[in-house]
């Protein structure tokens, strides 16, 4: 057990922006360490001197933190201290510290420090070109779950956790005028310029202050500490009213049209649990009139043999460790650069009193200001040179250093050994051109800056300071400001003029010497000879894997990326994709704009499944409907059903019941009494003017041209191609006035098909469409007492046969509320569907029960509704069709009017040679052999069980149901050319070996002639 | 399918047949009260979340408030801005001019809001819609439509200083004053549903959901709101 | 996820209000019943999918339930215009070409 007080070896007694007033323990790996507050997870870890933070994903070598940023590819733990709160692929680097974290490495099974991978990594390393899993493991298909999974975890990719996560995650919805990315100078600059203007502006950066490369800067603005800048800026930033400052917050995603996606993480800095009532992570769709991309630059890292030894680090991050973090990760450095930045490396370990072996300079002769800084100091500078290899396995414990030519080809001089424990590279600087990747803008190559840029892009977008390869801070803060007015005035805000302009001006910057493009460091050994050089350091891929690639004939830069697998990790490659293209470029001896780049897509770094939710989980995961009595239903012990987002009452169990048992009281209470169903859910719309029936008999395949006021009709509703999609009661409420009713599913389909033909055909009809779903409840009374027990209910209308025949409506009153009844029936007896006004369907529902109870009234669900109408015989839209059957096929003949004068939707399609030819499958009645036996639906027809597989299928069940009214099963289903074979068998293969025999029937198993429901 | 053998704004004025009287079915919905005590009991959409008990248990604190304004009279009125008939008869029976674009007007208790170029929804007190309808279809000729769906939607308030962050956890929708002002309508989504969403005052907003939907809506609003507090109002 | 100007409401709104119905200006042919087959295949079933601009039905399904037309380039995913069913479009290939 490691106390708190314990030393960090590598932390400094002074500096950085750490709160050293707030020392706190973590847990890495089973081991308590210290830090403190305002420390990355990555730089306590450094702090307490662990050098092995995975092992890599291909050849398990031990790794260590390379970056300080997003761009770490190694240090990518599983955080949490319960099972609830696991979190895989967390980036140490982005992971602010708190008092209890645990914390674990993913990658190394059994262990980091001792994995047995890495003897095959070790032993096989050459064996393992490229492709090596597709090769080796794609074979025989049916073993692939196997290596598969072991490759998973060899891989340690992370996990997730079994249990439910207890924090909160929601969305949030914003509209700006500028939106700004990133919070360096360029960003902040940006963001105040346009701000100033009275724009909406949103200003978002990964990190939990703001303030970039300037955190940890020794330059001075408007004479001023760059800190002290910082400050200002976001100080008068946070009092504007009309800005939102969103630190935390990584813009993960840039999308058509000016979208964009931000993760915001609210509480992960606070503990392993968000604070109760607080949100744990935000996700923010923006949409904006204008976008400022200040994202930055990611620094190269050079590609030398081992330059994946713990120990090998971006020269900015040890500059970042030192400077913002008071931690030096290291004793002794040695640092290898191509440019004038990467001195600051060596200088700021200098100055923390800790020794630098040398400087290794690949250029021949650097003469910037850094060169007399570093002499000034006494640091030995190697020029015209390049460490060519890092020693060492869990630690770098030296290099080997050696003059090059100029152009970084080939190593021209003796090898020197130096010892060291450290070594920073710097290679230069890649633009973050993701984002703008992220909406198809293609990045392009500038020769003097060596780098990718945004390309050419349909977005109102903007780019500032080092997203465009400006590197020097006096640049950044000006173009900052520049596109920030212009962004605005672009907005409608401002005036995009130079005179409001005040640019921060810098002190004593010092002009940069030219870099020099160096992307794979020579060895004295051909590449595919000498140790490994990583490029992709999170997919194991190394330069000669690239050239190997090429040479395999892989020439298109995305099959290079895809056959090696660079930048295929959670990091996408953001520190070895340029690296990778420069070499796949140099080895097809093309130019780096010929071979051009692959581009990245959203997210920028790995989001959880949390923020991608949000809210919409849970209850909240899909909207429920209910009907007017669904508190009745739940009272009365409905199981419910889902039909679409609604929650229908599937049956009424009572206490001992099964299922069956229900249904078979259900369905023999409605035919032998009464039953009643909510059918509120059946979609309703209200149809008004002068062209209502003529619009009908388009939309439907019958007549109704002669339908009188006070009368319903069944209608069949198809496409273009004559298949039936949607099927309903229409009444006739007024002679320019109708409602139909669709299927519970189709409503809100069937309406945008109204309007689509009304707006787009005939907007010449006078006709205007409303729903009223929600407006009218439904009481479906259905069997033989249903007119006695509703006579009991109303004193307004006459309920007898004679003048309130079947397919009827009227108006009256029941149970005292204002109500239509229409005298239609889907079960087949005697049957009233009562409407009120939905406020009211509770109350008259409850009547309605209290006057049936000597009818024994029984509530039935849609299971039971199912089973009664398939007894009569009656479709479902949905069930019994499926997009490829016409009303003939049906057997439903009888609803298409072929004398109508308007060639209404379908008729055509119906026509069609395919829909006339003999022989298609047709809906018929089953009756099985075995009375008691019920078909699977979906069961499958054949003519001869006994025929070798594959068999010649004829069509299938579509509906299948016990009828305890009349004591066998039935099924209704199609059977090729069925209609014409009545009283023949057909089989149904089972999947359990079994055959089901069946007779082909007339659909209508119940009163044929009608006799229930015609009383 | 678009069919361009068809202008519709010439089919339309050559069809335009403003005297004609649609022969559609007004229905009076709501009990007539015959004795007091006896009259059936209406159930809003949101009856059964008990608002009242809610309000009177409820925080007092909170930045948002939430009311529902249950039982109002719904008319959907659909007709054309070039038809004179229908515009001058709304005008003539309310006393006041159909709203433009996504506008609305509210003089006393009725208030009408703009939901498509040829549909507006207009709110009287539920006692008021049938014998407001039969005015209206008196007055008004040519093509229109009035379609009565008090039972079928209601109408939530939503108040306090922190509403607007719940809406915009719930819409897409740009609420700021520069695009949202004081009466403006907009029929937009709303969560996983949709909403028409009217600014009644700087801090107040009103929202009309349909019926079968106000429970996920509700259930919505009091999660959206946790953070802020919820003040219910009986 | 699109901003779509709706020309009945007259302005821009998210993409989660409407829906994409397909190719814009397939007419219905007035005299079905004397197309042939293969006419009627064409109307029912053959559309086109161009690589640039592209004429497209949407509605404005959670707004005000209106169709309308957008000339949309397939390849950059901008929107040109919108215009009202009835209309024609101003944008099209043979125009920017």
């Amino acid at each position: 057990m490691t106390s708190s007080n314990h030393v960090q070896p590598n932390r400094l007694q002074n500096g950085g922006r750490i709160d050293r007033s707030q020392p706190v323990t973590f847990e890495y790996n089973n081991k308590t360490y210290p830090g403190f507050v305002g420390d990355t997870l990555a730089s306590a870890m450094l702090a307490n001197g662990i050098d092995v933070v995975g092992r890599s994903f291909k050849y398990s070598r031990p790794r260590g933190i390379i970056a300080a940023g997003a761009d770490e590819p190694n240090a990518v733990l599983q955080l949490g201290a319960t099972e609830a709160t696991q979190v895989p692929n967390v980036r140490a680097t982005q992971q602010e510290l708190f008092h209890g974290l645990v914390a674990k490495s993913t990658n190394g099974w059994p262990s980091t420090d001792n994995d047995l991978m890495s003897y095959v990594g070790k032993v096989g390393g050459r064996m393992m070109p490229p492709g090596f899993y597709y090769k080796t493991f794609m074979y025989p298909q049916s073993l692939w779950d196997t290596y598969e999974g072991f490759i998973r975890k060899a891989a340690g990719l992370g996990r997730s956790p079994v249990e439910n996560d207890p924090d909160i995650y929601d969305q949030i919805n914003h509209h700006c005028d500028v939106m700004v990315v990133g919070a360096g100078p360029a960003g902040l600059s940006a963001a105040l310029a346009a701000a100033r203007t009275g724009a909406r502006v949103i200003l978002a950066d990964e990190q939990a202050e703001f303030g970039g490369m300037l955190l940890h800067s020794d330059e001075l603005i408007d004479g001023q500490p760059a800190q002290q800048w910082v400050s200002r800026v976001v100080g008068e930033l946070v009092g504007l009213e009309n800005v939102t400052l969103l630190p935390r917050s990584t813009v993960n995603g840039y999308h058509d049209h000016n979208f964009l996606t931000i993760h915001e993480r609210r509480t992960d800095h606070l503990g392993d649990l968000a604070p109760k009532g607080q949100v744990r992570q935000r996700m923010h769709r923006v949409r904006a009139a204008w976008v400022v991309l200040a994202s930055g630059a990611i620094e190269r890292p050079l590609v030398y043999a081992n330059n994946d030894v713990p120990g090998c680090m971006l020269a900015s991050a040890v500059s970042t460790y030192i400077k913002r973090y008071a931690v030096v990760p290291g004793n002794q450095l040695v640092l290898m650069t191509t440019n004038d930045q990467g001195y600051q490396a060596a200088l700021d370990w200098h100055d923390a009193g800790r020794k630098v072996v040398a400087i290794v300079d690949t250029r021949a002769e650097p003469t910037g200001a850094c060169v007399l800084e570093a002499q000034r100091r006494g640091i030995e500078l190697i020029k015209g040179s390049a460490v060519i290899e890092a020693k060492g396995s869990k630690r770098v414990n030296g290099v080997s250093v050696a003059a090059i030519n100029a152009s970084g080809e080939r190593v021209t001089g003796n090898i020197r050994s130096l010892f060291c424990d450290t070594l920073a590279s710097a290679g230069g600087w890649s633009p973050a051109v993701h984002l703008s990747c992220h909406t198809g803008s293609r990045p392009e190559w500038r020769e003097d800056v060596q780098a990718f840029v945004p390309g050419k892009t349909v977005q109102k977008q903007l780019t500032a300071g080092a997203i465009n390869g400006s590197y020097r801070l006096s640049a950044c803060l000006e173009e900052g400001v520049r596109q920030g007015v212009l962004a605005a005035a672009n907005a409608g805000f401002g005036q995009q003029s130079d005179d409001i302009v005040e640019i921060p001006s810098v002190d004593g910057e010092v002009e940069q010497t030219a870099p020099m493009a160096l992307f794979h460091v020579p060895h004295t050994k051909p590449t595919s000879r000498a140790p490994k050089q990583f490029v992709d350091y999170q997919t194991d891929v190394t330069a000669a894997g690239i050239e190997l690639a090429t040479r395999e004939g892989f020439e298109s830069i995305e099959h290079v990326k895809r056959y090696t697998a660079m930048g295929f990790g959670t990091d996408q490659g953001k520190l070895g994709n340029i690296n990778g293209m420069a070499i796949a470029a140099k080895s097809m001896n093309k130019s780096i704009p010929e071979t051009g780049t692959t581009i990245f897509r959203p997210n920028y770094t790995p989001i959880t499944f949390g923020a991608i939710a949000g809210r919409n989980c849970g209850e909240l995961f899909d909207p429920k409907r209910y009907s007017a009595m669904h508190r009745w239903h739940v009272e009365n012990g409905a199981k419910f059903e889902d039909v679409g987002q609604w929650k229908r009452p599937w049956y009424f169990p009572k206490p001992g019941e099964s299922m069956q048992d229900a249904l078979n009281r259900e369905c023999l209470a409605t035919r032998e009494s009464v039953g009643i169903l909510d059918a509120s859910t059946l979609g309703k719309i209200d149809i008004q003017g002068k062209d209502a029936r003529e619009f009908l008999g388009r939309v439907y395949t019958n007549a109704w041209a002669k339908l009188g006021v006070g009368k319903c009709r069944y209608g069949l509703m198809c496409g273009e191609d004559g298949m039936v999609f949607d099927d309903g009661v229409t009444a006739c409420l007024a002679e320019n006035h109708f409602v139909m009713t669709t299927t519970t599913g189709g409503a809100a389909r069937v309406l945008e098909w109204l309007e689509l033909y009304h707006q787009t055909e005939w907007p010449e009809l006078e006709v205007y469409f409303n729903t009223v779903t929600d407006q009218w409840s439904t009481l479906t009374i259905s069997g033989p007492n249903s007119r006695k027990l509703l006579s009991e209910l109303t004193d307004d209308i006459d309920l007898s046969g004679d003048n309130f025949k079947f397919m009827d409506w009227r108006e009256g009153t029941v149970a005292g509320v204002p109500a239509r009844v229409f005298r239609i029936s889907f079960t087949g007896e005697l049957s009233f569907e009562v409407n009120v006004q939905s406020n009211y369907g509770m109350q008259v529902w409850e009547k309605v029960f209290e006057a049936g109870k000597k009818y024994n009234l029984t509530p039935y669900g849609t299971e039971t509704m199912h089973i009664l109408r398939a007894e009569k015989g009656f479709i479902i839209a949905g069930q019994d069709t499926d997009g490829s059957v016409t009303p003939m096929d049906l057997g439903m003949g009888w609803c298409v009017a072929n004398n109508k004068p308007f060639s209404y939707i379908g008729k055509r399609g119906m026509a069609r040679e395919d829909c006339v030819k003999p022989n298609r499958k047709q809906l018929v009645g089953l009756k099985t052999k075995d009375p008691q036996k019920v078909i699977p639906e979906g069961s499958q027809a054949v003519a001869d069980p006994n025929q070798p597989i594959p068999m010649t299928m004829l069509g299938h069940v579509t509906s299948s149901y016990y009828s305890a009214c009349l004591g066998h099963s039935i099924a209704m289903g199609f059977v090729r050319g069925g209609l014409d074979k009545m009283g023949e068998s057909v089989y149904y293969p089972q999947a359990d070996g079994s055959v089901i025999e069946a007779e082909i029937c007339s659909p209508i198993f119940l009163d044929p002639k009608g006799e229930r429901q015609n009383v | 399918m678009s069919n361009l053998n068809i202008n519709p704004q010439d089919s339309a004025v050559t069809d335009l047949d403003t005297a004609f009287k649609p022969d559609c079915a007004q229905m009076r919905q709501t009990p007539v009260q015959a004795e007091a005590g006896q009259a059936p009991r209406a159930e809003s959409p949101l009856y059964h979340a008990d608002l009242a008990s809610m309000a009177a248990k409820g925080p007092l604190e909170g930045g948002v408030q939430l009311q529902e304004l249950s039982l109002l009279g719904h008319l959907v009125i659909r007709g054309s801005l070039d038809n004179p008939a229908f515009v001058d008869g709304f005008a003539q029976v309310m006393g006041f001019a159909l709203p433009g674009k996504l506008a609305s007007v509210e003089q006393g208790d009725a208030s009408v809001r703009w939901i498509a170029p040829d549909e507006w929804l207009l709110v009287v007190p539920g006692n008021e819609a049938f014998e407001l309808e039969g005015r209206l279809r008196e007055l008004m000729a040519g093509h229109f439509s009035i379609v009565n769906v008090s039972g079928g939607q209601t109408i939530l308030q939503l108040s306090g200083p922190d509403a607007v962050k719940v809406l915009k956890k719930s819409t897409g929708y740009d609420l700021h004053d520069r695009n949202f002002p004081v009466g403006k309508v907009v029929t937009t989504t709303f969560a996983k549903t949709q909403a028409v969403i009217r600014r009644l005052d700087a801090q107040q907003w009103e929202l009309v959901i349909r019926r079968s939907f106000a429970d996920y809506v509700w259930l919505w609003l009091q999660d959206a709101s946790a953070e802020y507090g919820l003040i219910v109002r009986g | 996820m699109f901003l779509i100007y709706c020309p009945h409401c007259e302005e821009h709104r998210e993409e989660e209000e409407f829906h994409a119905k397909g190719q814009a200006h397939i007419a219905r042919p007035l005299d079905p019943d004397n197309c042939t087959d293969e006419e009627w295949a064409q109307f029912l079933y053959f559309r086109d999918n161009p690589r640039g601009l592209h004429h497209e039905l949407w509605v404005h399904a959670s707004g005000c339930r209106k169709f309308f037309n957008i000339t949309r380039d397939t390849q950059s995913y901008e929107i040109k215009e919108t215009y009202k069913v009835g209309e024609q479009p101003g944008v099209t290939a043979a125009k920017s070409a």
